[in-house]
């Protein structure tokens, strides 16, 4: 079954088995990551244009990675400016890429839903690498990939997510994905940085998404805690007064994770702040998943390009 | 020499003096040099021309409270004669434009500026608005009273909120001097500068920073204050929220000269309707297109006559300016030549308020506001007449527009309704194409 549609520009508009479909084909592809050779021809001939307005060094490796494993040509775009300051609105971008025909267009930019005014002008397959506060639909999908192969399912299970949810792509692509799949998403960090109001509009699933009170009640008993980067400008933006009382009442330590389950596993998108949103030996603790997130990433990646741009 | 126009047969409705008749009762206007000679059955005139209006109704001629020329500084966007182009060909008779132009209009040079441009396109009656405080900056007064010498007939700093509660209240006092209301553009941002739409739960999915409704609920509440303090006559420009209509009707029963308006795409779009967009920066304005019930609120203002006007915001963008990221797109949407089909089909087509009721809030009620000479078919009054056809069942197609920009939400949209002719001086400046 290939995926139906031109786009990957969110988890908010995929059906469960559209999910499933690309968490099922990444699988096949994390075994080529494990061979000798971790090449194939699958997308010979393609061209595939990595088009980051918005600096990331792991994801668009990651994505680079994922399209030369499969034998696309893949190159890398990184404007240093924005569009607006070079005089060239983002449709003059998208037309001029348009003109050298690419199969795929990543994009990453800081300003959501600018893929989705790409989409609508290029006949390439427009992948959203993260758009502002938007979403980042294939970092959901690694993580559901790396929850799924540690839990065997993802229905039913509780997931934390802690942090800025308000500006966080991360929290919101997950949050659809997971309630999707009949997880129980639960939503906690500082009060200024909550978007109520969000759960309104997740679709109806088996799922669920709510906000917690505290973060402790959001922890309590969760399967998975997802612990979200912490921007050192939100304290500039008077969200929170330091990043000391931060760590003290936001971060995730060891005491903390005791009241989750005895099986729990962390989750975060990285890069991390040690000792502010997370403590070192939590991250490098045994119910860290962290680097496991990572291999997902270039599983996930190869299976969305070659669902989008492998057809005929 | 005498000029003669007679409008035969047409629907007359002027609330002005309870002339809101039956659409099946015909009359006849009869216009001699630029002001209203006669209103009657039958009526003759030797010499007239002759404009038939059968089926058609016959209003004052409609005045937009709110628009923005562009002129000078920015006629990439819109110039004057532009936009009065667009104004005639959208049934309004006058327009009153924004200072926000480079240079502002906070001088009587630029306001004299104006309105020559405006007498040279010998279309619209421009009234120019001119600014509260020099430059817009908020800093101090402009020179208000050489501005109502030269012809302003308000003043604001629209889409710069005077935040500056002092100043604000000097203003007033000195506008209520010259007899100005101060139009008030309320949005105290509470912080989140930058917002890119409505804070609401569509704006937690999408991503985007948020305006809460108390930015402008704040601002209203404020503004109601010191016009209690002042006795100004205060106007407040594109009401957007529930709780500023409500504060806004508070301050009317306690007797308070409190006034506004509203846009069409206000009572029209919602902040869903930027969700479904898809990030189309058309949908992108100040205030923000707000919640499903702020737009039941509108409804039932625009019914309950809490709400005085219809104005558009008028707002010109080049397209390039729109082809951005929806966060870094300017605010503003065009709305003359959509404005007069969006109230028949949205208003009066769906049981919301009367035909009377329209020509009230697109005509009768602006003159008032503003003390504008219009306003009325009274005779002996101006000859400005908007005739429409409520009828007439139209598409809208952007790029036929007279306005220089093309930046609105509703191109395409099917809508019931439309002007047929705007009428200036007794001079009959546009008429719709047949078709």
């Amino acid at each position: 079954m290939p995926l139906k549609r031109k786009d990957l520009l969110g988890i908010a508009d995929l059906s469960p088995e559209e999910i499933n479909l690309i968490l099922d084909t990444a699988e096949t592809f994390r075994d080529i990551n494990q061979r000798q050779i971790k090449k194939v021809p699958t997308l010979r001939g393609k061209t595939v244009i990595n088009l980051f307005f918005e600096a990331s060094t792991r994801t668009r490796t990651s994505f680079e990675i994922a399209a030369k494993r499969l034998s696309a040509d893949a190159i890398n775009i990184s404007p240093s400016t924005s569009s607006v300051t070079k005089g060239e609105t983002l449709v003059d971008t998208a037309m001029n890429l348009q003109a050298m025909a690419p199969d795929a267009i990543v994009i990453r930019h800081s300003s959501s839903g600018a893929p989705h005014q790409i989409a609508r002008i290029v006949n390439a397959a427009v992948v959203n690498a993260g758009d502002g506060a938007h979403e980042h639909p294939t970092q959901a999908l690694l993580d559901a990939l790396t929850v799924r192969q540690n839990k065997g399912r993802i229905a039913g299970l509780k997931v934390a997510i802690i942090g800025d949810i308000l500006h966080s792509r991360v929290a919101r692509s997950n949050a659809h994905l997971l309630s999707k799949l009949g997880a129980h998403v639960v939503l906690a960090g500082p009060r200024t940085l909550l978007p109520f109001g969000l759960e309104k509009l997740i679709a109806p699933s088996e799922g669920s998404v709510t906000f917690a009170d505290n973060i402790n009640e959001a922890i309590a008993e969760a399967d998975v805690v997802m612990m979200l980067r912490i921007q050192l400008e939100r304290q500039a933006g008077g969200f929170f007064p330091s990043l000391r009382e931060y760590s003290i009442h936001y971060g995730l330590n060891r005491r903390r994770l005791e009241l989750a389950k005895p099986d729990v596993i962390v989750l975060h998108p990285g890069p991390i702040n040690r000792g502010i949103e997370i403590d070192s030996d939590v991250a490098d603790g045994p119910f860290s998943l962290i680097l496991d997130q990572v291999a997902s990433g270039v599983a996930v990646r190869m299976a969305v390009l070659y669902l989008l741009a492998g057809g005929g | 020499m005498t000029f003669m126009l007679l409008i035969k047969n047409g629907t007359i409705i002027d609330p002005s003096q309870s002339l809101a008749q039956t659409l099946e009762s015909k009359q006849d206007l009869l216009i001699r040099d630029g002001r209203v000679e006669a209103i009657g059955a039958s009526l003759e005139a030797k010499g007239a021309e002759i404009f038939d209006a059968s089926g058609l109704i016959v209003a004052p001629g409609f005045i937009d409270l709110h628009v923005h020329l562009r002129e000078p500084g920015f006629e990439y966007k819109e110039t004057i004669a532009s936009g009065a182009r667009a104004a005639v060909a959208g049934g309004f008779t006058s327009v009153c434009c924004m200072p926000n132009t480079a240079p502002v209009n906070d001088n009587s040079s630029v306001t004299s500026f104006i309105i020559e441009q405006a007498r040279a396109a010998k279309l619209a009656n421009v009234f120019p608005i001119g600014a509260i405080t020099a430059g817009s900056k908020g800093e101090q007064l402009a020179e208000i009273g050489e501005m109502k010498t030269a012809g302003i007939v308000a003043v604001s700093d629209d889409g710069k909120p005077v935040l500056d509660s002092g100043l604000m209240r000097r203003a007033m006092e000195y506008a209520s001097d010259f007899d100005l209301p101060v139009v008030d553009h309320c949005e105290d941002c509470c912080g989140a500068e930058g917002w890119a739409m409505h804070e609401g739960e569509h704006s937690a999915l999408m991503g985007l920073k948020g305006l809460p409704g108390a930015a402008e609920d704040l601002h209203v509440a404020r503004d109601i204050m010191l016009a209690e303090l002042t006795g100004a006559r205060i106007h407040i420009a594109h009401i957007s929220t529930a709780r500023s209509i409500e504060m806004v009707r508070q301050a009317k029963d306690r007797g308070l000269a409190v006034t506004c308006e509203v846009t069409p795409h206000h009572f029209t779009l919602s902040d869903k309707d930027v969700y479904e967009s898809g990030y189309d920066t058309n949908f992108k304005m100040a205030p923000p297109l707000r919640s499903p019930s702020d737009v039941e609120a509108i409804l039932e203002s625009l019914r309950d006559g809490t709400i005085d006007a219809i104005a558009t915001d008028h707002a010109p963008h080049h397209a390039n300016e729109k082809m951005l990221e929806f966060d870094r797109a300017p605010n503003g949407i065009i709305g003359l030549e959509t404005a007069v089909s969006l109230t028949l089909d949205r208003l009066v087509h769906r049981g919301v308020i009367t035909l009377a009721r329209m020509v009230e809030l697109l005509a009768v009620n602006p003159a008032k506001i503003f003390k504008l000479d219009r306003g009325t078919l009274k005779v002996g009054s101006v000859a400005d007449v908007t005739i429409f056809d409520p009828e007439k069942r139209i598409k809208v197609d952007a790029p036929k527009f007279q306005s220089k920009s093309r930046n609105m939400p509703f191109d395409g949209w099917e809508l019931k309704g439309a002007p047929v002719a705007a009428i200036v001086c007794g001079r009959v400046v546009w008429r719709a194409v047949k078709n």
